[in-house]
């Protein structure tokens, strides 16, 4: 458990995270405040099962993934996505959802990609919310169109694509996979349909250092204090702070989780998600594997 | 196709909004209950876990006098709304039918529930959750012929 309050935590931007009072305190007057609660989920039926009241929901296959090739949505669906959640460039989005903020950290990491920085993280997650006995409704709100420019979408900087990653591995850079051990070694069983994960290829990319994700969060959700993470991430796994650094898991969703924490929580200068992750490159042909 | 899952499966497909199958989906998952003490009681035996799935699922399988068998389930994560589900229509539906209609059940069957969109972490641990109840279907054909 976690009572430290977040700005007593010793994090670089304690900004970044809000907590569940804070929430509950502005439920009344979201609007006022600019302010949209967005629950974000991989599970499609928590979000209709109760929400936070007034809470909108962005899904990530139906919302954030471009409907035909394996990328992001373009800047247009974006503002329109925004206009539809009554999102402007100024309102403060705060993200949370199930299994501790992992798709929450998700939606928030695209989020960058549009230079959407007035966003936030509910520490703890929805189910921090659930176990303090706070609301939760069936009721879906339906917010004013908002207007939202559609903005320019920059992936160079919290984002690497596999050419990248090549050049990474090869300039001896440092990686961080946070995918589970048995990912992380190539050992994980094959699944009838599912052969490692969907890959045709187990191991880890070269130089990789194993930190699963979820690591970084106490047994309730909240995230560790700085101290205690950075006797993970610098002191155990020697990651450092002022050198390039790329994340991946399978998909890009368990990493940006990390790639939070590095990043605000930790203030390690140039992180990046590597978001076709094990799912490209254990498919990839010829790029290096190490078991 | 057991009966009572083919009546299910005919019922999900008439409900073409996605909203009408989620709250369909939904109201499944709040029939779900977990396995009796006189079944298994906590903590549970590892044998009994789901493997790949994430919300901490457990199956058991009982055999009945006719030689079918009742399945039960326990779900660990309170927010598994969809491995609740999964647990409630594997239980109703496949408990008490033939056990090599239970073992024919396609592999599919969380694609056809909950629809194409499901994450793979999320098609694993269902997919899983079925396997499950389709190893011990085929084990106690095997045993019992």
């Amino acid at each position: 458990m976690n009572e430290v309050p977040i700005d007593k935590r010793g994090y670089t931007h304690p900004e970044v995270l809000v907590s569940t009072e804070w929430v509950a305190q502005r439920l009344g007057d979201a609007e006022g405040a600019d302010l949209r609660i967005v629950e974000s989920n991989e599970d499609p039926l928590v979000y209709p099962s109760g929400h936070i009241p007034g809470a909108v929901e962005i899904d990530w296959t139906r919302d954030l993934n471009d409907p035909l090739k394996r990328d992001y949505i373009g800047a247009e669906a974006f503002a329109a996505l925004m206009t539809r959640l009554g999102i402007t460039p100024r309102t403060t989005v705060v993200f949370y959802g199930d299994r501790n903020n992992w798709w929450a950290a998700y939606a928030y990491w695209v989020f960058q990609l549009f230079g959407h920085d007035k966003a936030r993280l509910m520490d703890g997650g929805r189910l921090k919310w659930q176990q303090e006995g706070r609301p939760l409704v069936q009721q879906t709100p339906a917010p004013a169109a908002a207007d939202y420019p559609v903005p320019a979408r920059d992936d160079s900087v919290v984002r690497a694509f596999q050419v990248e990653v090549l050049a990474h591995v090869e300039a001896g850079r440092k990686l961080v996979d946070v995918r589970s051990p048995e990912e992380y070694s190539g050992e994980r069983l094959h699944m009838p349909d599912f052969p490692n994960e969907g890959a045709l290829r187990g191991g880890h990319i070269p130089g990789a250092a194993s930190i699963p994700w979820a690591r970084a969060v106490n047994s309730d959700g909240t995230f560790k204090s700085a101290a205690e993470l950075r006797a993970i991430y610098q002191e155990e796994k020697a990651l450092p702070r002022d050198e390039e650094v790329i994340v991946y898991c399978r998909i890009g969703e368990r990493s940006s989780h990390s790639w939070f924490v590095l990043t605000h929580l930790l203030g390690f200068e140039k992180v990046r998600n590597y978001d076709g992750s094990w799912t490209e490159w254990g498919n990839s042909v010829g790029v290096p594997i190490e078991r | 196709m057991p009966e009572r899952l083919r009546a299910l499966l005919d019922t999900l497909a008439m409900l073409e909004d996605r909203g009408d199958r989620i709250q369909f989906l939904i109201d499944v998952a709040e029939r779900y209950r977990e396995v009796p003490e006189t079944v298994a009681a906590r903590p549970f035996d590892d044998l009994h876990r789901v493997p790949h799935c994430e919300s901490e699922a457990f199956v058991w399988a009982v055999p009945r006098p006719d030689g079918t068998l009742d399945f039960y389930f326990a779900v660990d994560n309170p927010q598994g709304v969809s491995a609740k589900a999964m647990a409630a229509i594997l239980a109703d539906t496949l408990s008490g039918a033939a056990l090599e209609e239970v073992a024919a059940v396609p592999g599919e069957l969380p694609f056809t529930i909950f629809g194409r969109e499901l994450s793979m972490g999320k098609s694993m641990g269902l997919t899983s959750m079925l396997g499950r109840v389709q190893a011990e279907a085929r084990r106690w054909s095997a045993a019992t012929s």
